[in-house]
């Protein structure tokens, strides 16, 4: 188990307050300006050793996209976008850093602004957040009252000002490029990659984008060094990650804990295990709801880092662990996750908004016993239609978690499912059917 | 995708009140000069807030002018985001989180008691059109799954008694206390936390 002075986030728990005087007292704030002063190149490059990985979900090296940022600010200023539209189903992480340790996040505001020479920050947050977010807005408040930030933020000769956006209920304003139109005042269809945001972001101008998570980290990394970082975790999983354990399992919690951990600790140890004892776990989504799901024999000797799970042809995501026992039907779980996909597609690329709402409608008659022995084959084929074909990552977001039912539970549906509508004529099964028409019924 | 219509009975007019307009101006300034259109979102959630808790076409409209946007780019953003109520659902707005992991933690209790308590069918107002409820997509608090949402408040740890304790209250008019209804002040561990244990016991 990780010692607790190598954790990053001390008030996870909100033991001692999460105002300005409190959060020095952890260590936020102490020392920014000697921070900034060894430069940007300085703090890029500590960043690049410690081997941060973006904490948002895909895992991108943070030191290295702050480097894709122009040297030079040309006729249009920089931005540094914050997401917290946390969405995905699973994950809870984010709104502990707001509502607890919210100066870490500010601060780390500064140091990324500072580093990537932006002026404005805009701190988008999912709109159901909202009470957390005024609890943000409040600590933003206070660091420009104590001169933390606005002119000359905490002495270092940076002006940064910090805005939150509120979001308004669309999962896929989480997708950077949607995050930016959403932030426009457009509805969030995601932008054509390249140009990346890095060049051609917020307003046309170069915009870097985080999760809350992983700036919340930049300014702890910096104080104590890339060294102690990297030194948590293995090669290029480094550090500590806030693990949220929820499902069936006796005390659902969120943890900091290291990367590279075994699955099976965070579970036994920090989670009181799974409801009916390790035999009675049935299978383990690592990392929110867009990864596909880890059956019980594999999650013995699962480590949680990246690398790690995408060796099991899942991934770490936002380490969102649903823990799902042999209680619950694990079709019918299934089937309510491409329920979410099929309400969350933004309807922008066709394989993907019509795609979505197929699988949930297959997997629903799954569930219940009601599909054709050849429809099984045609759900794998739908999946492999939408992954790849769209503009943005929801594609393979939506049909990863069917693709991994598929492959580990693919009997249990066979054996559900053996109608042959051809031959015994007693089954009206649309396969193709107007969306909106189920929509009135269904939806 | 969701569908998502405007209410068929729509008021004639729409204006920013004093405090709502003053709001909209703070938010506009919070955008560079001529990007004013980023403020979009915030006006809708400021009308939604003066209009009872939803969105006539006629506010759509007046934001548009106060944005200097077409209205049909004000309607877009409109609909396309599940927040914005399109239509009345009464001064207590329940959203019951039915996703995967609030799912398999009873979820479904949630929905039953706000069947028997407020409408049979979702996004229907009570009898006294006080209340509606619906089922959302995950509103990110799986740890204390499951939960819901009533206006801007979490209510977490719930079940099916502690649900219709709830609705009893706000079908009374009254607001129940946010929060878990476990007793729980923070996600960590419930009688089993083992990390930064000198923080707690100091």
């Amino acid at each position: 188990m990780l010692k607790d002075q190598d954790r990053i986030f001390q008030n996870l728990y909100n033991d001692k307050g999460s105002d300005v005087a409190a959060s020095q007292s952890r260590g936020d704030w102490v020392n920014t300006k000697e921070i900034t002063e060894k430069g940007r190149d300085w703090i890029i490059n500590e960043i690049k050793e410690s081997q941060l990985r973006g904490r948002g979900g895909a895992g991108f090296p943070t030191g290295l996209k702050w480097s894709f940022a122009p040297k030079e600010v040309g006729s249009r200023p920089h931005y540094l976008v914050i997401n917290g539209d946390e969405s995905e189903p699973g994950t809870c992480k984010d709104r502990d850093i707001l509502r607890f340790e919210p100066h870490k996040l500010i601060e780390g505001c500064l140091i990324a602004s500072y580093a990537v020479q932006a002026h404005v920050c805009y701190i988008y947050i999912r709109g159901e957040y909202f009470v957390d977010g005024q609890k943000l807005q409040a600590a933003i408040d206070e660091a420009y009252e104590k001169k933390l930030l606005g002119k000359n933020a905490a002495g270092t000769g940076w002006d940064l000002d910090i805005y939150i956006h509120y979001g308004a209920g669309a999962y896929i304003c989480g997708e950077e490029t949607a995050l930016l139109e959403s932030l426009e005042g457009k509805k969030g269809q995601p932008r054509l990659k390249p140009p990346f945001p890095a060049l051609i972001g917020l307003y046309g101008c170069p915009t870097i984008i985080n999760n809350v998570e992983t700036i919340a980290v930049v300014p702890t990394i910096l104080r104590r060094g890339a060294k102690w970082f990297a030194s948590l975790g293995r090669e290029k999983n480094t550090g500590t990650k806030i693990f949220c354990i929820s499902g069936n399992v006796n005390n659902p919690c969120n943890v900091e804990e290291e990367m590279s951990i075994p699955l099976k600790e965070l579970i036994e140890v920090h989670a009181g295990g799974v409801i009916g004892g390790w035999d009675n776990l049935q299978a383990v989504i690592p990392g929110g709801s867009s990864m596909p799901l880890i059956p019980k024999d594999r999650c013995e000797t699962l480590k949680m880092d990246f690398d790690a799970c995408v060796e099991e042809k899942s991934g770490l995501g936002t380490a969102g662990i649903v823990v799902i026992n042999k209680d619950q039907d694990i079709i019918k779980c299934m089937a309510r996750i491409a329920r979410f996909y099929k309400h969350e597609s933004c309807g922008q690329c066709t394989p993907c908004r019509e795609g979505s709402g197929w699988m949930w409608r297959m997997l629903e008659r799954m569930a219940k016993g009601d599909a054709t022995k050849d429809e099984v084959d045609m759900l794998g084929d739908v999946t492999t239609q939408i992954a790849g074909h769209t503009i943005c990552a929801f594609g393979e977001g939506s049909s990863w978690p069917v693709q991994g039912l598929l492959r580990h539970f693919k009997k249990e549906i066979q054996e559900r499912n053996n109608l042959d509508p051809i031959v015994q004529k007693k089954n009206n099964i649309p396969y193709l059917v107007d969306q909106h028409l189920l929509d009135k019924k269904n939806a | 995708m969701s569908l998502r219509k405007p209410a068929k009975d729509q008021p004639e007019s729409f204006e920013f009140n004093a405090s709502s307009l003053e709001a909209a101006n703070n938010i506009v300034a919070k955008y560079p000069k001529g990007k004013q259109q980023s403020a979009v979102m915030a006006l809708l959630y400021i009308a939604q807030r003066q209009n009872n808790n939803w969105i006539p076409l006629a506010a759509m409209k007046y934001i548009a002018k106060f944005l200097d946007m077409p209205y049909i780019k004000v309607y877009e953003v409109a609909t396309f985001y599940t927040m914005y109520n399109l239509s009345p659902v009464g001064k207590y707005f329940v959203q019951v989180c039915t996703t995967t992991p609030c799912m398999i933690r009873g979820a479904n209790k949630l929905v039953e008691a706000c069947k028997e308590k407020i409408s049979e069918n979702e996004c229907e107002l009570s009898s006294d059109k006080s209340c509606s409820w619906m089922e959302v997509e995950c509103l990110g608090a799986c740890v204390t799954a499951p939960m819901m949402q009533i206006n801007d408040d979490y209510y977490e740890d719930l079940d099916k008694e502690k649900t219709s304790e709830i609705l009893d209250k706000i079908l009374n008019g009254e607001t129940p206390k946010p929060g878990s209804y476990r007793g729980r002040i923070n996600n960590e561990p419930e009688n089993n936390r083992k990390t930064l244990t000198d923080l707690k016991n100091a």
